[in-house]
């Protein structure tokens, strides 16, 4: 009873903190406090955030390395662009579309992928990834490698806010349920895990259709925002970007990959006018964070209340 | 069918480009299990060496092409060194990743000390003759990437074959344990081997440079990948397998581009790659091996 009753405060207090971060992001941006640049910036950092939470679902607690992010985000960048545009359908149509038709394409890859273990599952996904793109820039119906141009903006705050939280609870709560624990066993052993009668091909295929159908989500969310969207921004240097992002946070911590997306968002901003800088830094972060800190700043724990607890109490 | 001879000759001399860089990774695999993501790059700064040797010292096309695979060489042995030496014993994946970082510092490097544009090979450097033959018309640069990259084969099979050196490296390979019980260094061991797998990729980036006249800071990442395809499609980690793999790659994606649509031309080679991985991930030369607890 005492932990139900603890566990509803905190669910109480979790929701409080979160409704005035809105209302107060809100509240700035209609008063105009937050300008353009700003407001970009935010966007990316919420689109960033998704794809890190979810590419760390699969590469972090499924320990499955996949490389084919950016094609997901593809899928679900073009699916709602269709719905919307094209179509003529509200937003909410094209996010839904967005998220099920890139957790289909996660599906169909990873069916036949997931069979495949550490640098050939990287690769095959490297591959399936070039794949999509080079399909898109085929279609003519999307204007192949022109892109689609003159997209309505409608992603506004509300809408990011609301599929980052999303995201992070659906994922969050993922893992901490008995699905999660299959998935984590996956990772840590999985010869083992199958001698305790776990389905690892299923958990393997969940996991890799959840993180998917996030992408797909981040993808529509960046299509509606930026107006243009073209196959060539959806290739693999755009992947290893979200990986960055999982693996400067730690490969299988939530919190980490939110931490390092804000992060990298950042520094992609600051950094706006000296892109080779930008990669070079990219760069030896990847190798510097393998060689020294292969578990990524936060290892898989998570950054919580009583981490905060334990650092202000001096105890270890 | 004159026509079609003609694609076989476009698809060997590519294709050799392709057998000589694939011929890295699967050294470099077969030895430490890594693959080595920069190794396209490597190609590139190649293709660099070879183009500033070129034109900055007005050397010949086989100077050019020495110059590059010493330098190469040197390159392959130091980012073995700092890279990939420290995380021999850890995971799989980490090693990987580090790979990549490795290839994506070489290519923003390069953008950052050249700048992001493309340099053309200059023509005189080698002069393009067409020798009419039974006609077909068969160019001296398709003669001088095949004859080249061949000869390169034959030394690199002389040196595995019959040397202590080569001895070594087959050792290595087969269980490193061993090797080291054997009196093997297995640190010096492996630096030969990425010395070499580097000196054949730089090669490749001058014949890549030849063949098609231009080089730039992202030149190395497709040939890359389609070569890590080739080098799959052999069986990764066996010699003549990246040979056959290149090959095959090379002649494949020219028919594409000749006879269907040349804008598949890329599709094509992940979809041998993913075919292969499905249907036999050890490849054509491969053997299949149980699993180990």
């Amino acid at each position: 009873m005492q932990t139900y009753k603890n566990n509803w405060a905190k669910f109480c207090g979790e929701v409080l903190i979160l409704a005035a971060l809105f209302t107060l992001v809100q509240y700035l941006i209609t008063t105009g406090l937050l300008n353009q640049y700003y407001q970009i910036n935010l966007t990316s950092m919420c689109i960033n955030i998704i794809l890190s939470v979810s590419l760390n679902l699969i590469n972090g607690f499924t320990g499955q390395l996949s490389l084919g992010h950016a094609g997901f985000m593809a899928v679900g960048a073009y699916s709602s662009v269709i719905f919307t545009n094209m179509m003529g359908q509200p937003f909410i149509i094209g996010l839904l579309a967005a998220c099920i038709i890139s957790a289909l394409a996660g599906f169909i890859i990873g069916v036949p992928t997931l069979r495949l273990k550490g640098d050939y599952l990287a690769i095959a996904t490297l591959a399936f990834g070039e794949i999509i793109r080079v399909i898109l820039q085929n279609i003519d119906y999307v204007n192949g490698p022109a892109g689609i141009l003159g997209i309505t903006k409608m992603t506004t705050w509300p809408w990011l806010f609301g599929a980052t939280i999303l995201t992070i609870v659906v994922i969050v709560n993922l893992i901490n349920s008995s699905y999660g624990r299959a998935i984590i066993s996956v990772r840590e052993d999985e010869i083992a895990s199958e001698l305790m009668g776990i389905n690892t091909t299923a958990y393997k295929v969940l996991a890799f259709v959840i993180g998917a159908m996030f992408a797909g989500l981040a993808g529509a969310l960046y299509a509606h925002f930026f107006y243009i969207i073209k196959p060539e921004t959806f290739n693999f240097l755009k992947s290893f970007d979200i990986l960055v992002m999982v693996v400067l946070g730690g490969l299988g911590s939530t919190t980490g990959a939110i931490i390092a997306a804000v992060f990298i968002t950042a520094l992609t901003a600051v950094l706006q006018s000296f892109p080779a800088i930008r990669m070079i830094l990219y760069a030896l972060i990847l190798i510097i964070v393998m060689i020294y800190r292969p578990q990524g700043l936060m290892g898989n724990k998570e950054l919580s209340r009583q981490t905060f607890g334990k650092i202000w109490s001096g105890r270890k | 069918m004159l026509e079609f001879i003609q694609q076989m000759i476009n698809g060997l001399s590519l294709g050799a480009i392709y057998a000589l860089i694939a011929l890295g990774y699967t050294m470099v695999y077969g030895i430490i299990k890594l693959i080595n993501f920069a190794h396209g790059d490597i190609m590139m700064v190649g293709a660099f060496v070879g183009f500033f040797s070129l034109t900055l010292f007005g050397t010949n096309i086989i100077v050019a092409m020495v110059a590059a695979m010493l330098i190469c060489a040197i390159l392959g042995v130091l980012i073995e060194k700092v890279a990939y030496r420290p995380l021999r014993n850890s995971t799989r994946i980490a090693a990987l990743i580090t790979a990549i970082g490795v290839s994506l510092f070489l290519e923003y490097i390069t953008i950052f000390l050249l700048g992001p544009s493309q340099r053309v090979f200059p023509e005189s450097a080698f002069p393009i003759k067409a020798y009419n033959v039974a006609g077909l018309s068969i160019l001296n640069k398709d003669v001088f990437v095949i004859v080249s990259a061949v000869v390169l084969m034959l030394i690199l099979q002389y040196i595995i074959k019959w040397t202590k050196t080569g001895k070594a490296m087959r050792a290595v390979s087969l269980d490193q344990e061993a090797a080291v019980l054997m009196g093997i260094s297995v640190d010096k061991t492996i630096s030969i081997t990425f010395a070499i797998g580097s000196a054949l990729a730089a090669a490749a980036g001058v014949m890549y440079g030849v063949y098609y006249s231009t080089v730039n800071p992202l030149t190395g990442i497709i040939p890359g990948l389609k070569a890590f395809v080739a080098a799959v499609l052999g069986g990764i980690g066996i010699i003549p397998g990246a040979m056959a793999g290149g090959f095959i790659m090379g002649l494949l994606e020219t028919m594409v581009s000749g006879y269907g649509n040349s804008l598949y031309r890329d599709a094509v080679a992940f979809g041998v790659l993913i075919l292969i991985l499905l249907i036999k991930p050890t490849g054509l030369f491969g053997k299949d091996t149980g699993e180990k607890v």
